[in-house]
């Protein structure tokens, strides 16, 4: 948005554990259209960061190429970014976590950059449950090149030109859980009551958590037909609960009726709080995840919220079994074997 | 006639892919290198898993001439399918040594070769109890006993080798011993031995090892320090990443808790493994893949990305033969233009050109420390040949005071006493910049990594004037390049006259042996052989200082002369190509017949090319 932001913030703005206001996770200023979804899913993620009292050093943010994929630029000033190339953004972020286990990687990526040209990579990312959390900001459309459909876009979708979709929608939340993702959520840019509490549950998961958000492209494919407009959107939204993510320090004190409350212990011990549950469903099993997704695109619903969650999953440094401390952290002495060995060596091949 | 030599013959042995003739033919070969004699064995295999024809073929030189010689002197043929070539392979007075247990077809009789018939499948019947399946293997170890007696290799020599080999399986040496006995036993009885070819021990390889290339690249990351290997799996480059798991798993685990001090990824795609790469060494751990041509193909894009992003990684080209799937298990060095010039826009990579398992050892280890002090990729230009077969080579040795060059990366410290840190500032004049490391420092040091242009800090433009000093900078920094990566070497102390020739990587052996066969005919050259790019000024100055040079390569179109050609604005004119492309390592003779067949187009009045 081609604003100035005023500099000024109010000298008593609220700061979080760490003594660091909202303002201190926030980036340059963004570039996307004025009202776009994405611009509203940064705003949650530096919410998300600051009532998480995360470190922004202790974060990497990564993405792929889009509109989406310029948003790390927008937060978390103080982390490393990598724009990568488009599609790839799962591979980097792969790679960046072997070489450090201990930072937080959050990759954002767009519905092209996932489910066109990066398949294949979020596919596999999935089955190594890679700890690491990917957003995708989904509106169904190419925006950089001036609105082509995308593979999310659903069938007889129209889209700006008057035209309806001809293909089937690929569905990257039923394919996550298909595929054996650890942590499934879909949102919307305009929830942010539910997507901030998503985003944070998120990061407190250990492996592979995917948000798939809804988020409108206000210049592209907001119009009259769209299934990806804001009205559209708010009008067919149909969530799976209420969430909340609780620290592990906090006492818990809502109450709810009986058997439409559940609370799940993450791995960082902080629990999510789900309310208002849908009936008969469970978000530990994925088989109900799978069967409610289906029931709400059968009436023509976008189904949000926690879909699904396993908590005692293993993710990839835990399968391979890497040592704790962050491999880009090992010298000279854990890693070289010294000419005595090389002499050793040699001798096995003489 | 029967060809007599000591020391100096070739060998072949047609055998049936999967039937386990290899580690037969090895422990042949490795019998001729403990007998203190300079030996070059190849693996001739296809693309299959069991039942296609393969060889094995093994050079023994008195003088060290370590190329592939053609012509074959004496064939092992255990692989009725390809008989007929075989038969016709062997030089006139070579012998052919077969499987007598049936009559040899009579339209394969060659009166000018010698025929050495072993029933080995007999002996195996008569003389083995065990399952029939085991005799397939103890054939192997049949005419291995058959040379022994032929050729006079030291018995207790090969008896020690199955020792080795048996080690672990103990019980199964004597009857390998057996076997092996067989084979000498019925050469002694049937036949004058030994043959007119044969071996001597000789002290010709001093502390010499024989080992293969990609072994020696998987152990030069180990002791880089390597700690990510992202691949994707591709003849012939697969036993590189193999390689650096067996040691990994040895020297690399912690010894309390048995966890891995190391990471290796078999990604989906050679784009997701080179993309990990990139990733690892972005969040400062040393990352490398391994690939063949196909791979690096569809690396290109990542390469480009690391070049103008300055990520450090390295990347390891076993080459084989192109384009497309080509000959997957053939040798050529072909990919040179597509790996120098990787991925769109105005690139250049660094290649390093090793010639032998103790370069691929060494260049490996020093790939890491270019990577990181020049912060781009580093391509190793190996092939098929010099990867997967064995090679006699000098022990591999490590300095214990080396350490390893992370460049110009900033810590914490740094950062609190610089006044501002920008990504992509010429700090020095080197045209390197500095880097930090992600989680570095609280407030300082972030940056945004992208492949769009960007300021010297890191920010996103479009405004020409940052556009067009970075791509400056960055041709200062592969001018600085020049003086880090590894020199050329020549062979000769002064210039001897104005003809030169110039090779690299494995058709190095050849052109040796050919420089000899030149020289002994009357034509003298000096040689230099390029072991990186960029050029530096003594690869210039000695195209310079010759009227006319050779440039000798394993590909069609002359890629290396035609990155000369383009990088030293040389006049093509002068460099005139030496080519072998057909898939097999070049030898000394194919380059003179070439060299020759220029030499009398001047004579003629034409011109070389």
């Amino acid at each position: 948005m081609s604003f100035i932001r005023p500099v000024f913030r109010h000298p008593e703005s609220p700061k979080n554990d760490l003594g660091y206001t909202r303002q201190y996770y926030e980036g340059t200023l963004s570039t996307l259209c004025a009202g776009c979804g994405h611009d509203s899913i940064s705003g949650a993620i530096i919410q998300a960061c600051f009532e998480m009292n995360i470190e922004p050093h202790q974060v990497a943010k990564l993405s792929g190429i889009g509109c989406s994929s310029k948003t790390p630029a927008y937060y978390l000033g103080n982390s490393h970014g990598f724009n990568s190339v488009h599609g790839r953004m799962p591979s980097v972020t792969t790679g960046a976590s072997l070489a450090n286990r201990k930072l937080m990687y959050l990759g954002v990526s767009g519905d092209g950059d996932t489910a066109s040209i990066g398949m294949g990579q979020f596919v596999h990312v999935i089955r190594r449950n890679l700890n690491m959390v990917y957003i995708v900001m989904n509106n169904g459309c190419y925006g950089l090149t001036k609105g082509q459909d995308s593979a999310t876009a659903d069938f007889g979708s129209i889209n700006k030109s008057g035209v309806a979709n001809l293909f089937q929608t690929i569905d990257l939340v039923g394919l996550a859980l298909e595929l054996g993702a650890t942590f499934v959520g879909r949102s919307f840019s305009g929830d942010k009551t539910q997507l901030v509490p998503m985003i944070k549950a998120a990061m407190s998961h250990n492996g592979f958590a995917f948000i798939d958000v809804i988020s409108p492209c206000v210049t592209f494919n907001n119009n009259v037909g769209s299934t990806k407009s804001y009205d559209y959107v708010r009008a067919h939204v149909e969530a799976t609960s209420a969430i909340d993510l609780v620290p592990e320090k906090t006492e818990i004190t809502t109450t709810y009726e009986e058997g439409t409350t559940k609370l799940i212990e993450m791995h960082d011990h902080s629990i999510i709080e789900l309310h208002k549950l849908a009936e008969g469903w469970d978000p530990t099993n994925r088989h109900s995840a799978v069967e409610r997704l289906q029931m709400s695109r059968n009436k023509g619903e976008i189904l949000t919220g926690l879909l699904y969650v396993d908590t005692e999953s293993k993710d990839l440094h835990e399968l391979i079994e890497t040592v704790p401390q962050p491999l880009n952290t090992l010298t000279k002495a854990d890693l070289c074997p010294g000419g005595e060995m090389l002499e050793r060596i040699n001798g096995e091949f003489r | 006639m029967q060809l007599t030599a000591i020391n100096d013959l070739v060998i072949r042995f047609a055998n049936v892919n999967g039937t386990g003739s290899a580690s037969a033919n090895n422990m042949f070969a490795k019998s001729i290198f403990r007998m203190g004699l300079p030996v070059t064995p190849k693996n001739i295999f296809p693309s299959n898993i069991q039942g296609l024809p393969t060889w094995y073929e093994v050079r023994v030189s008195e003088k060290g001439y370590l190329g592939r010689r053609a012509g074959v002197d004496i064939l092992v043929s255990v692989n009725p399918q390809s008989m007929a070539k075989d038969v016709a392979s062997v030089r006139p007075n070579g012998y052919f040594i077969y499987d007598n247990t049936r009559e040899i077809d009579k339209t394969l009789v060659r009166d000018d070769i010698h025929y050495i018939g072993v029933p080995m499948i007999d002996l195996c019947r008569q003389h083995f109890t065990t399952d029939p399946r085991s005799h397939q293997l103890l054939k192997n170890v049949i005419y291995v006993g058959a040379l022994v007696a032929l050729l006079d290799i030291e018995v207790e020599v090969v008896k020690g080798l199955i020792a080795d080999q048996f080690r672990k399986k103990e019980k199964l040496i004597p009857i390998n011993v057996k076997a092996l006995e067989l084979g000498i036993q019925y050469i002694h009885d049937h036949y004058q031995y030994p043959l007119g070819l044969r071996l001597e021990r000789r002290n010709l390889i001093a502390d010499s090892i024989l080992i293969d290339g990609n072994t020696a690249c998987g152990l030069g990351a180990i002791y880089a320090g390597a700690t990510v290997a992202a691949w994707y799996p591709i003849t012939p480059s697969t036993s590189v990443v193999n390689a650096f798991e067996k040691y990994a798993k040895r020297l690399r685990k912690d010894v309390e808790t048995g966890k891995n001090k190391y990471a290796v990824v078999q990604a989906e795609d050679e784009l997701a493994a080179i993309g990990m790469v990139v990733g690892a060494n972005w969040n400062g751990a040393r990352a490398f893949t391994a690939t063949s041509g196909p791979g690096l193909s569809l690396m290109s894009e990542f390469l480009g990305l690391a070049y103008f992003a300055e990520i450090p990684l390295v990347l390891i080209d076993v080459q084989r033969t192109g384009p497309s799937t080509g000959m997957p298990t053939r040798t050529q060095q072909s990919d040179l233009t597509s790996a120098f010039y990787a991925s769109h826009g105005d690139t250049k990579q660094i290649l390093l050109l090793p010639a032998t398992p103790k370069e691929c050892f060494d260049f490996t280890a020093d790939a890491f420390d270019l990577a990181e002090r020049l912060q781009t990729p580093i391509l190793i230009m190996t092939d098929l040949d010099l990867g997967m077969n064995d090679h006699l080579c000098p022990a591999f040795t490590w300095d214990e005071n080396r350490d390893y060059d992370r460049g110009k990366v900033l810590d914490a410290e740094a950062l609190d006493n610089i006044k501002e840190f920008a990504r992509y500032r010429d700090v020095d004049g080197d045209g390197i910049p500095n880097r930090t490391i992600p989680g570095t420092h609280p407030t300082k040091g972030a940056y945004f990594t992208r492949g769009t242009s960007r300021d010297e800090l890191a920010r996103y433009t479009e405004d020409s004037e940052p556009y067009v000093r970075n791509m400056e900078r960055l041709i200062k920094k592969w001018n600085t390049a020049k003086s880090h990566v590894p020199a050329p070497e020549f062979y000769q102390e002064a210039d001897k006259g104005r003809q030169g020739m110039i090779f690299f990587g494995t058709s190095t052996y050849a052109a040796l042996e050919a420089l000899d066969l030149l020289e002994a005919a009357g034509t003298p050259m000096d040689a230099m052989r390029l072991r990186a790019t960029p050029f530096s000024d003594e690869v210039h100055d000695f195209i310079e200082r010759h009227d006319v040079i050779y440039v000798i390569e394993q590909n069609r179109d002359a890629q290396m002369r035609s990155i000369l050609i383009n990088e030293l604005e040389i006049d093509p004119f002068k460099l005139v190509p030496i080519l072998n492309f057909d898939g097999m390592p070049i030898t000394a003779e194919a380059i003179v017949k070439q060299v020759e067949r220029k030499q009398q187009r001047v004579s003629n009045g034409m011109a070389y090319n």
